[in-house]
């Protein structure tokens, strides 16, 4: 854990950009400095001593559950598109995805 | 006409006719119409919908554990009717087309739903101000909060506005707000309910549970909401036993650990330490043994939890982009990244953003194993921990919250203040076992603290060995005992809820 880098700003718009998030400047100086601090905080957890300890993703032993690949009841297709803001019966209506310079946010 | 306020005092007046299911709704949803402008604990209600599920009941038509029984929601569980916000612009106007598990197994109980409650978007937060709409107040105190997330469910039970209430548990979500608000909260052991239909935050760590009066209540509650489910993969398979059955079983000599951590724990209100050695002294008074037990790793438990459930938050959360559902932004987007990006920024609030930011980073390449996986290495330490401990105890008793519910706007300008309030909770959900919030007193001018157990209940193998059953029914049966002695003593000193929201 990089304990004497503090985040930036330039951190922060990078991270905005890969949770797709656009704050405006005002915010993103209070984010900087709020995430600043709570980072600081939780890296107290570099302290513990994890040597020879797996993580752990679940406190329950989980499997993969699985199922026979059937065919079963599915939501109506109405139902699937009665909250969505903009359609065109069967279709979800988005802004265009392909040509110009789409930015990857990578 | 003097009406229960238990769902098994109720249930028996309904099931022996001294008492009508309409006639039940009707007092609740009249009680309703009175407090809920100065509680404001629900974001929507459903009275003729009740009304009609209540008359189906009288009339024969509707059967079930819980049949007549008016039941409030927290507003993250998807309901066919009505709205489904979770606090939130971003869902303020989403219909869901279809019902949780919970739900589902709830309607088939009879269950009359008065409405969905208020909670902190997204179930992030520990007073209800992160809600979109408004902040919910403490019945107790209207100045106060009822704590969070899931403080429109805790309110609405301790304002008398239904007779139990639901909601959902991810680093204390139902104790805490159970706590504040001085009604009994369960936090299930992971898997036990079916999270199918809860709006997931963090999916490791989230569980819903029941609000009740009391701990018969909770058991009650838990004996319908339970059990596997096929649509939720991470449900624990096979039979569980009644929770409510084990409330008969003797109580035995019950050891109680107490963790040295949260004994040494700063920041704790003198009232409710004091409130909480009172309880140990009754507990011991009762016959239990008193054990010392470590907890080591405590102190981790915030840290782990705050990298552990944003990260897994941004996942969940990133389903939100204003393409399928929910809100989608009015303002010119010149392509679909921009599309994304303004309707978050629109449709969730700070602290949500804040929460997705910090787990976005923490998973990112160069940051993820120095914070995420050493957050997860964390939280095997803390299940060891527990296991250890159970060994020498059956139960683990601390003060659920440090503080007593406190005043609207006084943690709001920190988060990282905000976030210390879940110290004791957390750690059981990292852990995945179950946790209960009793009410224990009263510090002066009537803020409820609160006193915890985290325990085995009916684990089935998962987190304690098959004795576990029996541990299970001496806390019920214990607490039962307890809560009598409490009632007998509260009752000398205070008035009921009832006069104190009458009064001013």
């Amino acid at each position: 854990m990089s304990d004497g880098k503090k985040i930036s700003l330039d951190d922060i718009c990078h991270v905005a950009k890969l949770a797709r998030l656009a704050p405006d400047d005002a915010r993103l100086q209070k984010l900087t400095d709020e995430l600043a601090s709570i980072l600081a905080y939780v890296a107290k957890i570099s302290a513990a001593d994890t040597e020879g300890v797996e993580p752990l993703a679940h406190a329950v032993p989980l499997v993969n559950v699985l199922r026979e690949d059937v065919i079963e009841e599915s939501l109506p297709l109405e139902k699937v598109l009665q909250n969505a803001p903009d359609t065109d019966p069967p279709y979800f209506k988005v802004a265009k995805i392909l040509g110009g310079d789409v930015d990857s946010g990578g | 006409m003097s009406f229960p306020d238990t769902l098994i005092a109720a249930r028996d007046a309904i099931r022996s006719k001294e008492i009508s299911a309409v006639e039940l709704t009707r007092h609740f949803l009249h009680r309703i119409e009175r407090l809920e402008p100065r509680v404001l604990a629900h974001n929507s209600l459903y009275p003729e919908r009740a009304l009609e599920q209540a008359r189906a009941v009288d009339d024969g038509n509707r059967t079930g554990a819980l049949a007549g029984l008016p039941i409030a929601l927290k507003d993250n569980l998807c309901t066919s009717f009505g709205t489904t916000t979770c606090s939130s612009k971003m869902l303020e106007h989403f219909h869901s087309p279809y019902d949780a598990t919970v739900v589902k197994k709830l309607e088939a109980a009879g269950v009359v739903f008065t409405g969905k409650t208020n909670l902190d978007e997204f179930a992030m937060g520990s007073s209800t101000e992160n809600s979109a709409f408004k902040t919910t107040r403490n019945p107790w105190d209207t100045d106060r909060v009822p704590g969070g997330s899931s403080g429109g469910s805790a309110a609405a039970l301790a304002a008398g506005m239904c007779l139990a209430s639901i909601g959902s548990d991810t680093g204390g979500s139902i104790r805490q707000p159970a706590a504040l608000c001085g009604v009994v909260g369960l936090k299930p052991t992971y898997g036990r309910v079916s999270r199918y239909g809860l709006v997931a935050f963090a999916s490791s760590l989230d569980q819903i549970g029941p609000f009740g009066r009391t701990v018969a209540d909770a058991a009650l509650l838990m004996d319908v909401i339970s059990g596997h489910d096929r649509k939720d993969s991470t449900s624990v398979p096979g039979q569980v036993a009644s929770h409510l059955a084990e409330l008969d079983r003797p109580i035995g000599k019950l050891r109680i650990g107490i963790a040295r951590e949260f004994t040494l724990q700063s920041g704790m209100d003198p009232q409710v330490k004091a409130a909480v050695d009172a309880a140990i002294a009754k507990y011991s008074e009762l016959g239990a043994e008193l054990v010392e037990v470590s907890l080591p790793h405590t102190e981790y438990g915030i840290a782990a939890y705050y990298v552990i459930a944003p990260c897994e938050a941004s996942s969940n959360l990133a389903r939100y982009d204003g393409v399928h559902f929910g809100h989608r932004t009015r303002e010119p987007v010149k392509d679909i990244i921009e599309l994304f990006s303004k309707t978050r920024s629109e449709g969730f609030g700070e602290e949500v953003q804040r929460r997705i930011m910090i787990g976005a980073y923490a998973l990112s390449s160069g940051y993820y194993d120095a914070y995420y996986v050493s957050a997860l290495k964390v939280r095997a330490l803390i299940k060891r921990d527990f296991d250890e401990a159970f060994k020498k105890c059956d139960v683990i008793l601390s003060p659920t919250s440090p503080t007593p519910a406190f005043k609207v706007g006084e943690k709001t300008g920190d988060p990282l203040q905000m976030y210390l309030c879940d110290v004791f909770t957390v750690t059981c959900n990292i852990a995945g076992i179950p946790g209960i919030s009793l009410p224990c007193g009263f510090t002066t001018g009537d803020k409820p603290p609160k006193k915890k157990l985290s325990g085995p209940v009916v684990s089935l193998g998962f987190c304690l060995p098959s004795t576990s059953k029996a541990s299970t029914a001496r806390v019920y049966q214990v607490n039962a005992v307890y809560r009598r002695q409490i009632e007998l003593e509260a009752n000398s000193e205070t008035e009921d809820d009832e006069a104190i929201l009458e009064a001013g």
